[in-house]
């Protein structure tokens, strides 16, 4: 329903919050921890106490670099500033954020399919505390009171802005596991949504395909996940859609995704006008990372996500896109040991991306020469496929040698001439589907190779079969 | 430089700034307030253009700590300063709109 | 050593004088005077005279005696304690103290106990110091009489119908009165030099940066700067020294060595090029002209070398300061919103809890600066105004540097007059705003400056001279105030 076949294109910029993996906080000493009892993470800086002062946290720099270096953005001098709005989670009443100064400018991130969508900017900046709500059903709206915990207050942020590249909500989840996994990559954080360390806010439109102008667009918000994400985008492309062919107009506002009522609404309640004056931050100094920082990070910075594919995939012979879910999963390695080791690329691929996916934890600890070994047993018909998924679940379990499984298993490939005694077998204990198959009927191949199976508990290779039955037509 | 500071314009930033004023608060600080943006009016005709702006009289740059914990504050003592509490939390009279 | 009524009752001690704080320090070090009966005696001349003057907000007499007691007790044991020795201190009440009201003068902070010290708070108990009480400011430092306490006016105490200046008026009628050697102040924009010169005491604002601002209750972030009250030069120094150096907790703290100031005081001006300042020497009264001409004299005397110069731009300091400080303030004071701490007066939702607590927990004044600077900040208006005005503070530091290529020192009166009557300018802010007029340039370039008191005026009322110096000019600073203190007797 995103594609444009009615007529509309869909226009798509996400805001990506994410919490940086340091130690501490972004401004003083407090862990930067998640669940732990509330508001015991806290110290005077952080409970923005009269008097208090920030002192900017240097890891949390360096994290923050990586990100905008992987996203090829320009690491700049960069000032901090002050966004000034009153809201209770917010200790200070302003949040210590970037503004016209990023720390990361401009940059690009590539999705699987090869689709470049651009970064604006990558700044540093504060979280705010958490307010849970008492009374009513527990959301903000028809709460009795609210009770705020500010162990989060002051965790360090990296907001990711990207351009208005995207075009479908499908690509908004591209862009969104794709950061994902740049995140992951560089160590910058472990971007669990579910946990909040991952936030995203949307900015939708809609403009008729031959448009060049953007239409007006909200932004939505209250996006816990990214199948969120792309409900809320598809909904809201409808709504608007809807609105506007119905001779009404897009208000620019900011709107509320309900997950339970797949819908998304208006969020102003009372009318509050918000100017965030910003101005440099007086209690920091400008940061500037300079040359020798900044390319210590970019020489210290593993590969990447979009790198990784391209490197398999040239090496696997295959397109980037059909080895994205691999890298995704981290099973690159294990793919790259196993095409060194002589195995089947295809092969290779097919088994990390169904088979070691499923059981991703123990995949990626799993022995490549053992894997490297158990493919070419696959390849070389030495196991069937039957037996080497079987043998690879084992694998997976507990480890050990895969010869050593498939002889326990008694999976020796079946001798050439056993195969071939058996399809002689098979063949003249079935005479009248014989002449209908050497009549031409290719359904009856599956029926012979079924018997085949039956007969060799299992241990013939179908393909082998499908060979040997061809082999005896007329 | 600009307008002389309006009535509308003080409780604006009253607003802003979370101040509730009466009328005739409102009138005196419009009085009061356009009194000192006037005599700030006199920066106004500086020539400033190519003048950078000072945020900040020191030169200082790249002041960092390191990422070691630091004990923080007992929540007790924490909590023992506020209003209203709950639950280890800081309690708060209803919330009617999300964080812009 | 001063009378019961410390300096009022004749000359401000000497640095050698037996009630000064470094003789006070030295005698508790030895043993020959305990802490106890140094700060016992302090006490009583609070009891005595306090009710009269308000410089207080809080007396910690059962604190400074326990304080006292651990003093004497590191003296009995051999060991030293420090060279504040049992020398007691009066402290501004926007310096948090931990477990010891800190109220910055205001309803909205009135019952809210700190946990934990002010960097210059523990500096001071590390160099053996004992604080007295928590003395009283214009409500967060916004002012410059006291009168915007919300808790009462500070008096002058060398004439009660006088305001003691502002906003360290409480530290500056400590001292005079001689509640304490040494009080700690805060100047933004003349807070601790203008009540020094309308109180006869020394008062110095260091180099931004110089002084730990980490527990300063914020007004202005990059104008605020901790500093010195003392009833003379030498303590001052003495002071600055034991509160200086670099703080890892406040990032604009700078990590030069500390240099020994006290050495500067008694080396004498000979070869120092000193200008003084035309653009702030105009406006001042007859009485102040006079005795800036006789400091004038009298540095010459003393071998340096005396000329005009102009820092133009300094016109213009009121006007950007008017800005800046209040568009910093307007945030600074946002967290005062009824939610962790402080005043709540509750409200029907969380936002009209936040507007009835300001409005009932912040003065006049306070809601004036913070409007302004709300105004100066909004969109539309913040290249007019903040900009223009950061741009101007630029010019400021440009000619200032221009009369420092041929000069070491700048000198202008303190404040344009001496101690005017409580509630003469309350109705007016923009008037009382020209008392800053002289010091607030040396705010907005960072840079150090000193008011040494300096005579009376025709009302019989102190008045006070300033030195200025380029940033971290301290040392030469104390010379030429060392030398003025002495040229007086
Ligand atoms: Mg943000
Ligand atoms: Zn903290």
């Amino acid at each position: 329903m995103t594609t444009a076949t009615d007529g509309w294109e869909t226009v798509v910029g996400l805001e990506v919050h994410c919490e940086l993996a340091t130690a501490t906080k972004l401004f003083c000493g407090c862990p930067n921890a998640f669940g732990d009892e509330p508001n015991t993470n806290v110290c005077p800086v952080c409970l923005g106490l009269p008097g208090s002062l920030p002192v900017l946290n240097r890891q949390a720099v360096e994290l923050a670099m990586r990100v905008g270096t992987a996203l090829h953005s320009e690491v700049r001098p960069s000032v901090f500033a002050r966004k000034n709005y009153f809201y209770p989670d917010m200790p200070k009443d302003y949040q210590v954020s970037q503004y016209d100064q990023p720390l990361n400018a401009g940059g690009w991130l590539d999705l699987p399919d090869g689709t470049r969508i651009g970064v604006t900017r990558a700044h540093m900046e504060e979280d705010t505390g958490k307010s849970t709500h008492v009374g009513g059903s527990g959301r903000i709206q028809g709460a009795n009171h609210s009770l705020v915990d500010y162990n989060r207050a002051g965790v360090p942020l990296v907001e990711i802005v990207s351009e208005p590249d995207i075009r479908s909500a499908e690509q908004a989840q591209a862009y969104v596991n794709e950061l994902r996994a740049i995140l992951v990559a560089t160590g910058a954080s472990d971007a669990r949504m579910e946990e909040g360390s991952l936030r995203i806010d949307a900015n939708v439109s809609v403009r008729r395909v031959d448009a060049t102008e953007f239409g007006t667009r909200a932004e939505i918000k209250n996006l816990n996940s990214v199948r969120s994400l792309r409900r809320a985008v598809d909904h809201e492309r409808a709504r608007q859609v809807a609105l506007v062919e119905d001779g009404g107009r897009v208000v620019q506002e900011t709107r509320h995704w309900n997950e339970d009522h797949g819908a998304t609404s208006s969020m102003r309640s009372k009318e509050e006008a918000f100017d965030y004056r910003y101005f440099p931050e007086p209690d920091l100094v400008p940061l500037d990372p300079g040359p020798v920082w900044i390319s210590a990070v970019a020489g210290g910075l593993p590969s990447l996500p979009a790198a990784r594919r391209a490197a398999l995939a040239a090496k696997a012979g295959v397109a980037p896109a059909d080895v994205a879910l691999v890298v995704e999963q981290g099973l690159d390695r294990l793919v790259d040991a196993a095409i060194n080791g002589g195995a089947d690329p295809r092969l290779a691929l097919a088994r990390a991306a169904n088979e070691v996916a499923a059981d991703l934890a123990a995949g990626l600890v799993l022995d490549p020469a053992a894997f490297t070994d158990l493919l070419r047993m696959e390849s070389e018909r030495r196991v069937t496929p039957t037996q080497a998924k079987a043998v690879l679940a084992e694998l997976l379990a507990n480890g050990g040698d895969p010869v050593e499984i498939a002889a326990d298993h008694g999976f020796e490939a079946l001798a050439d001439d056993a195969l071939e005694a058996a399809v002689d077998a098979v063949v003249s204990a079935h005479p009248s589907q014989w002449e209908r198959y050497a009549g031409g009927d290719q359904k009856l191949s599956g029926f012979f190779v079924g018997k085949v199976m039956a007969a060799t508990d299992g241990r013939a290779d179908g393909r082998a079969v499908t060979v040997a039955l061809r082999a005896r037509l007329p | 430089m600009t307008e002389p500071i309006s009535r509308q314009d003080v409780a604006h930033v009253a607003a802003l700034a979370r101040l509730r004023l009466t009328d005739d608060e409102l009138d005196r600080f419009t009085l009061q307030l356009g009194a000192v943006l006037d005599h700030a009016a006199d920066v106004a005709p500086l020539d400033t253009a190519g003048v950078p702006p000072t945020a900040h009289p020191l030169p200082l740059v790249n002041v960092l700590r390191d990422d070691t914990v630091v004990a923080g504050l007992e929540r007790d003592e924490v909590l023992s300063q506020a209003p209203a509490v709950e639950d280890g939390r800081f309690r708060v009279p209803r919330i009617l709109g999300e964080a812009p | 050593m001063a009378g019961p009524s410390g300096p009022l009752s004749g000359m401000a001690a000497s640095s050698d004088g037996p009630g000064s704080a470094s003789q006070i320090a030295r005698a508790v070090r030895s043993g020959q005077r305990s802490a106890v009966d140094v700060v016992d005696e302090h006490l009583t001349r609070i009891a005595e005279r306090e009710p009269g003057l308000h410089a207080f907000n809080t007396v910690l007499a059962d604190e400074a005696r326990a304080a006292a007691v651990r003093v004497d007790g590191v003296v009995a044991t051999g060991g030293d304690p420090g060279p504040l020795a049992g020398v007691p201190v009066a402290v501004k009440d926007n310096l948090c103290t931990r477990g010891i009201p800190t109220t910055c003068s205001s309803r909205i902070l009135e019952h809210w106990v700190p946990p934990y010290d002010a960097t210059v708070v523990s500096r001071l108990t590390a160099s053996g110091a004992v604080v007295v009480g928590k003395t009283n400011l214009d409500e967060f430092a916004m002012g410059s009489s006291t009168e915007n306490s919300a808790f009462g006016p500070t008096r002058n105490p060398h004439d009660p119908t006088r305001v003691p200046g502002g906003s360290s008026g409480g530290s500056a009628a400590a001292v005079a009165a001689g509640f304490a050697p040494l009080a700690l102040g805060s100047d933004t924009g003349g807070s601790i030099r203008q009540p020094a010169a309308l109180c006869g005491v020394v008062g110095a604002k260091p180099t931004y940066g110089m002084v730990s601002r980490y527990g300063l209750i914020a007004f202005a972030s990059s104008l605020d700067q901790v500093g010195p009250l003392a009833a003379t030069v030498g303590d001052a120094a003495l002071l600055l020294e034991v509160i200086a150096g670099h703080d890892p907790a406040d990032s604009t703290s700078i990590s030069d060595p500390v240099v020994d100031l006290q050495t500067a005081v008694d080396e004498g001006v000979d070869g120092l090029r000193v200008g003084v300042v035309t653009e702030l020497a105009e406006g001042a009264d007859a009485d102040v002209a006079a005795r800036l001409d006789e400091a004038v004299k009298a540095l010459e005397a003393a071998g340096a070398k005396v000329d005009e110069a102009s820092v133009p731009a300094a016109t213009h300091g009121l006007a950007a300061y008017y800005l800046l400080a209040p568009a910093e303030a307007s945030s600074n004071l946002a967290r005062y919103d009824g939610v962790r701490y402080g005043l709540r007066v509750d409200g029907s939702d969380v936002s009209d809890m936040n507007h009835l607590t300001r409005t009932a927990g912040f003065g006049n004044e306070v809601k004036r600066r913070i409007m302004l600077g709300t105004y100066a900040l909004s969109a539309g208006y913040y290249d007019a105004y903040y900009g223009q005005a950061q741009r101007v503070r630029t010019l400021i530091i440009r000619d200032f540097e221009a009369a420092y290529a041929d000069h070491d020192l700048l000198l202008s009166p303190t404040a344009p007059t001496t101690a005017f009557a409580l509630g003469a300018k309350t109705d007016d802010p923009l008037t009382m705003y020209l008392s800053d007029v002289c010091t607030i340039p040396s705010n907005l370039a960072g840079h150090p400056a000193v008011s040494v008191p300096y005579g009376t005026g025709d009302d019989g009322m102190p008045v006070g001279v300033q030195v200025l110096a380029p940033a971290l000019g301290e040392y030469a600073m104390f010379r030429a105030a060392g030398a003025l203190e002495r040229s007086r007797g």
